[in-house]
C-alpha cells in the first residue's frame, strides 16, 4: 500500500491466530455478540447504510438546485429531501459515526481493557439505534417528513401534514443509543484502565471521547425532553410551543439548541481525537502539547453548552443575551484553535508519511479551519444578522461536521483497517480517493459560502437567476465529492475477502491497540498490558521492531 | 441589476457597508490563518517528508511561550470583533427616534405591508430613500423571516410576538425581499421585493394609490365594534367596569401585587390576548381574553390606536403615533389610581348584552 512501508506477509499468519473475526460464525454470533469489536463492526454497517441514504438524498437535493427554477421535483418533496438528509446524517450518521465504530472498536483496546464496562449495554444501544433507524425510515418510506431537520415550531407541531410524530419517535429512540454508548465510555476509561495507564498517558483519541461522552450523557435527555413535547403539543394540543395555545415558539429553539448544539460537539470531538491520532503516528512523534490539547477538549465540551442562543440572533431575543451568546461563542473558538495550531506544531520536524491516512489528516486540519474560522464570523452578531438562515451557513457546518467529522472518520477507518480486518487496500485508489474527496468538497462548498454573502437563503426549491453560476459548481462538486466516497466502500469491501493480509503493526505506530494482532483475539489481549511510558514516544529501533514482527503469542 | 459572476451583494442601506467592512476584516483574518496553516502544512509535508522507513520525528518538548501565543492572539482578535459586531448590532436593533412605523405580517406565503399612511402592499414594499423606516414585524402562522440582503437586515417574524427591525434606504433601487425562515411548501416563494424611490416619487406613488385607513384609524373602529369602549372609559355618572386608556400608553402602571411596569406595546397586546395576566391595581380581573378574536392585524391596529390615546412619550424610541382616532377625554394620563371598583361583586360572566362584550379591562 505504499513505497515506504512494505509490509512482509508472515507465513503463519496463513494459520489463522483466533481472533474476533473468526471466534465465532453464523448470524447469531454476531446479532448475539457482547464483544465491542463485532459491535463495532454491526454499527459501521449501519452508519455506511444511513450514510448512503443521507448522501442519495443530498444528491437528489444538489440535482434540483442546477436550475433556479424549480423544475426537477415539487417543492413537497424538495423540503422532504433536505429534511431527511439532514435528519439521516445528523442523527443516523455523523453523531454516532466515530464513537460507535472507531470508538468501540478502539476505546477498550487504546486503554489495556477486555471489553467496555458494559457489553451487554452495548449490545442494546446498537439494538435501540437499528429501532430508532427503523421508524426514521418507516416515516420516509411513507411519505417522509417536511420540518426541517430543525423540527421548528409552531410549523412542525401544527402546520405539517407529514410524519413528524413518526420521525421524532425514530430521534428519540435513537438517543438513548447515545445515551448508553457515552454512558459506557465514561465507565469504561474511569474504571478500566491497564495497570500504569495514567490519565495522562492516555492517547487523546480517549481525552476526546471522554469530552464526547460527557456531552452526550448530559446533553442528550434535553433532546429527548423536547421532541416528546413537540410530540405532545402534535397529538394532544398541549400548549407549549403554539402561541394560540398559550405556548411559545422560541421555547421550542432554546431547548432544541441546548442540545443540537453541543451535539456538534459531539461530532466534532471524537473527530479531534482520531486526528491527534493520525498525526502522531504518521509524523512518528509526540503530539505538540499534549496536555493543552486534552484539556482543550474538556474545555470545548463544557463551553459547548453555553453557546446555543447564537442560533437565535434574528428571533427577537434580548439584545443583551445576544451579546453574552456571542462572546461566549468567541470563547469556545479559542480550544478549538489551539487544538489546530498544536497539530500543525506536530508536524513541525516529524518524519512525515504521506499514506492515505496522513492524507485525510491533512486535509481535515485545513478545512476544519475554514469551519471554524467562518464560525466565529457568524458568532460575530453584525455579521450574522445578514448571514444567518443563508448558504453561508450551511457552507460553514458542512465544512465542520463534512470537512472535519468525515474527514477524520475517513482517515481513522483507513488508518485502523488492517487492525480492524487485518487487511490492506489499494495504495493508489485511497490515495486518490482523499484528493477526490478534498477536491470536490471544496468545489461543493466554498460556493455557497459566496452565496449565502450574496443572500440566497436557505432551503430554497428556487431561486433568483443570478446565483446559478454558484449553484452549478456545487452541484457538479458533489459528483467529485460522491466518486471520491464510493472509491473507499469499494475497495474496503473488495480488501475484506482479496486485501493483502496485513502485518500486525503495517505502520510501525506505537499505541496499546498496535500491541496486540490485527485482528485483535476477542478478549484483545493475550496477556494485559503494563504501561510504562507516554502514548507517542517513539524511536527507530522500536518503529523497525514494530512495523516487521508479529506480536508475540502468550 | 443582474451581473454574470456576483460576487458582492448589492449594497442599498445605512447598514450594508458597516456589515460589509466587518465581513471583509473578518475574511481577511480568516484568509491569513488559513493560509497560514495551509503553508505551513504544505511546506511542512514536503521538508520533513519520510526519507527512511524507520525514520522518527524530533519530539520538542511543548513551548509554553507558543501556546501562550497562540491562545491569547486569537482570543483578542475575537473580542475585537465581537465588540465591533456587537456594535453593529446594536445600531441595527435600536431604531433612530424619527423612524417611520410600517407594519409587516408574514404569513404562509406572503408578506403583507402597511404605510403609515395606510396603504397596503402585498410582497412590494415602497420606502422612500433617505428615511428610517421602522418595520413592526408579526406572523400570523409559523415562523418567518424578513430579510433584504441589500440591506443586510433580517428578522424572524414570530407568531405571538411583535419584533421589529429598521433600516434606512440610501439607493433607489428593486432589491430581493426573502423569507429566510424555512415555513413550509412556498418558503421559496415567499419572495417579493423592496423598491426603494426618491422620497418625491414615493409621494408621488402614495398619492397615485388608493389610500387605506391608517391603522389608527382602523384601531379606532375595532375599538368600538368589539365594543371595548363599553367598560373602557371614563367615569361618567356610572363607574366604569375598566380603566380609561387615554393618557395610559408609555406611562408606568401599577399592578395587583405592588409592581409597576411601563404601558408598552407588548403589555397593551398582552393584556389583549391574556388579561388576567398583569391586572391594574384596584380592577376586577373581569376581562375575558380576545385571543382567536382579533387577527395579527387587527392587534396591531388596536395597540396603535391605545397608542394613539397619547400618555407620556412612547417608551420607545421610535413614537410615531399620529395623533388620530376618537380620543375622547383624556384622563389625565394617571392610572396608577382608577375609578373605585363598582359596589358588590363584578358582574363575571353574567350576560351584558346582545353579544359577548368584553368586560372590564383592567
Amino acid at each position: 500500500m505504499d513505497a515506504t512501508v512494505s509490509p512482509t506477509v508472515h507465513p503463519e499468519a496463513a494459520v489463522a491466530r483466533p481472533n474476533y473475526l473468526n471466534a465465532e460464525y453464523g448470524l447469531k454470533s454476531w446479532l448475539l455478540t457482547r464483544d465491542h469489536k463485532r459491535i463495532a463492526i454491526l454499527y459501521l454497517i449501519s452508519v455506511t447504510v444511513f450514510f448512503a441514504l443521507g448522501a442519495l438524498f443530498a444528491l437528489l437535493v444538489r440535482l434540483e438546485l442546477l436550475t433556479p427554477q424549480g423544475d426537477m421535483v415539487q417543492p413537497d418533496t424538495y423540503n422532504r429531501l433536505f429534511t431527511m438528509h439532514g435528519i439521516i446524517m445528523v442523527f443516523f450518521f455523523l453523531i454516532p459515526a466515530i464513537p460507535a465504530v472507531l470508538g468501540n472498536f478502539l476505546v477498550p483496546i487504546m486503554i489495556g481493557a477486555k471489553d467496555l464496562a458494559f457489553p451487554k449495554i452495548n449490545l442494546a444501544s446498537w439494538y435501540i439505534y437499528t429501532l430508532g433507524g427503523i421508524f426514521t425510515l418507516w416515516a420516509i418510506v411513507n411519505g417522509g417528513v417536511d420540518t426541517g431537520w430543525t423540527f421548528y415550531t409552531p410549523f412542525s407541531t401544527n402546520y405539517s401534514n407529514t410524519h413528524v410524530v413518526m420521525t421524532a419517535v425514530g430521534v428519540f429512540i435513537n438517543g438513548f443509543s447515545s445515551i448508553f454508548t457515552g454512558l459506557n465510555f465514561i465507565v469504561t476509561i474511569h474504571r478500566m484502565r491497564a495497570p500504569g495507564m495514567t490519565w495522562f498517558r492516555l492517547p487523546l483519541f480517549i481525552w476526546s471521547h471522554y469530552a464526547t461522552s460527557l456531552v452526550m450523557v448530559l446533553g442528550t435527555p434535553v433532546i429527548a425532553i423536547t421532541i416528546l413535547l413537540v410530540a405532545a403539543e402534535r397529538l394532544l394540543h398541549l400548549g407549549i410551543f403554539d402561541p394560540r395555545l398559550g405556548g411559545d415558539p422560541v421555547l421550542f429553539q432554546h431547548l432544541f439548541w441546548f442540545y443540537s448544539h453541543p451535539a456538534v460537539y459531539i461530532m466534532i470531538l471524537p473527530a479531534m481525537g482520531v486526528q491527534s491520532e493520525l498525526v502522531a503516528a504518521f509524523a512518528r512523534k509526540r503530539i505538540f502539547g499534549y496536555r493543552i490539547v486534552a484539556f482543550a477538549s474538556i474545555a470545548i465540551a463544557v463551553l459547548g453548552f453555553l453557546v446555543w442562543g447564537h442560533h437565535m440572533f434574528v428571533t427577537g431575543q434580548s439584545i443583551y443575551a445576544a451579546t453574552v451568546f456571542s462572546v461566549l461563542s468567541m470563547l469556545v473558538a479559542i480550544p478549538s484553535a489551539v487544538k489546530v495550531f498544536n497539530l500543525t506544531a506536530t508536524l513541525y520536524e516529524g518524519s512525515i508519511s504521506w499514506d492515505t491516512p496522513m492524507l485525510y489528516a491533512l486535509g481535515f486540519i485545513g478545512l476544519f479551519t475554514i469551519g471554524g474560522l467562518t464560525g466565529t464570523m457568524i458568532a460575530t452578531l453584525g455579521i450574522d444578522i445578514h448571514l444567518h438562515d443563508t448558504y453561508f451557513i450551511v457552507a460553514h457546518f458542512h465544512y465542520v461536521m463534512v470537512g472535519g467529522t468525515i474527514m477524520a472518520y475517513l482517515g481513522g477507518l483507513h488508518y485502523w483497517w488492517p487492525k480492524i480486518s487485518g487487511r490492506l487496500y489499494p495504495g493508489f485508489l485511497s490515495r486518490l480517493s482523499a484528493l477526490l474527496v478534498f477536491v470536490g468538497f471544496n468545489l461543493t462548498f466554498f460556493p455557497q459560502f459566496i452565496l449565502g454573502y450574496l443572500g440566497m437563503p436557505r432551503r430554497y426549491w428556487s431561486y433568483p437567476e443570478e446565483f446559478q453560476v454558484f449553484n452549478v459548481l456545487s452541484t457538479a462538486g458533489a459528483t467529485v465529492l460522491g466518486v471520491g466516497y464510493i472509491l473507499p466502500l469499494c475497495y474496503f469491501t473488495w480488501s475484506m475477502r482479496y486485501g493483502k493480509k496485513s502485518v500486525d503493526n503495517p505502520w510501525g505506530a506505537i499505541g496499546l491497540e498496535w500491541d496486540t494482532p490485527s485482528p485483535p483475539p476477542t478478549e484483545n489481549f493475550y496477556t494485559i498490558p503494563v504501561v510504562t511510558r507516554g502514548p507517542y514516544d517513539y524511536s527507530p529501533e522500536e518503529v523497525h521492531a514494530r512495523r516487521t514482527e508479529e506480536v508475540r503469542v502468550g | 441589476m443582474k451581473q454574470d459572476l456576483p460576487l458582492f451583494p448589492e449594497s442599498a442601506s445605512n447598514f450594508a457597508p458597516e456589515v460589509d467592512a466587518l465581513f471583509w476584516a473578518w475574511t481577511a483574518v480568516s484568509l491569513f490563518f488559513t493560509a497560514l496553516i495551509a503553508v505551513l502544512i504544505v511546506y511542512f509535508m514536503v521538508k520533513y517528508r519520510r526519507r527512511a522507513v524507520d525514520e522518527v520525528g524530533q519530539s520538542e518538548r511543548a513551548a509554553t511561550s507558543l501556546e501562550i501565543a497562540w491562545s491569547v492572539i486569537p482570543l483578542i482578535i475575537s473580542l475585537a470583533m465581537f465588540a465591533w459586531g456587537t456594535k453593529v448590532y446594536f445600531d441595527m436593533f435600536r431604531p433612530p427616534s424619527n423612524a417611520v412605523e410600517y407594519y409587516t405580517i408574514g404569513k404562509q406565503w406572503m408578506w403583507k405591508f402597511q404605510h403609515p399612511s395606510g396603504q397596503r402592499e402585498i410582497n412590494t414594499l415602497h420606502v422612500p430613500v433617505g428615511t428610517p423606516i421602522k418595520l413592526n414585524i408579526q406572523s400570523e402562522d409559523v415562523i418567518h423571516s424578513f430579510y433584504v440582503p441589500a440591506f443586510r437586515v433580517k428578522q424572524d417574524a414570530v407568531p405571538g410576538r411583535q419584533t421589529q427591525i429598521w433600516f434606512e434606504a440610501t439607493k433607489p433601487g428593486v432589491y430581493h425581499m426573502f423569507c429566510a425562515e424555512y415555513c413550509g411548501a412556498e418558503h421559496s416563494r415567499m419572495v417579493g421585493s423592496v423598491i426603494a424611490m426618491e422620497p418625491q416619487q414615493y409621494e408621488e406613488w402614495l398619492a397615485g394609490g388608493p389610500a387605506g385607513q391608517s391603522m389608527t384609524a382602523s384601531g379606532a373602529q375595532l375599538f368600538q365594534t368589539l365594543a371595548c369602549d363599553t367598560c373602557h372609559r371614563p367615569t361618567t355618572g356610572i363607574p366604569a367596569r375598566g380603566p380609561a386608556l387615554e393618557g395610559v400608553y408609555g406611562k408606568q402602571v401599577r399592578l395587583e401585587g405592588g409592581r409597576t411596569l411601563i404601558a408598552d406595546d407588548e403589555y397593551v397586546r398582552e393584556s389583549i390576548l391574556n388579561p388576567q395576566a398583569k391586572i391594574v391595581a384596584g380592577w376586577a380581573p373581569v376581562m375575558p381574553t380576545f385571543q382567536g378574536q382579533v387577527t395579527e392585524e387587527q392587534l396591531a391596529q388596536l395597540v396603535s390606536y391605545v397608542r394613539s390615546l397619547g400618555g407620556g412619550g412612547s417608551p420607545e424610541a421610535g413614537g410615531t403615533a399620529a395623533p388620530g382616532g376618537s380620543a375622547a377625554d383624556s384622563a389625565g394620563g394617571q392610572v396608577d389610581n382608577p375609578a373605585p371598583q363598582t359596589a358588590g361583586p363584578a358582574p363575571q360572566g353574567t350576560n351584558q348584552g346582545p353579544q359577548n362584550r368584553p368586560q372590564d379591562k383592567t
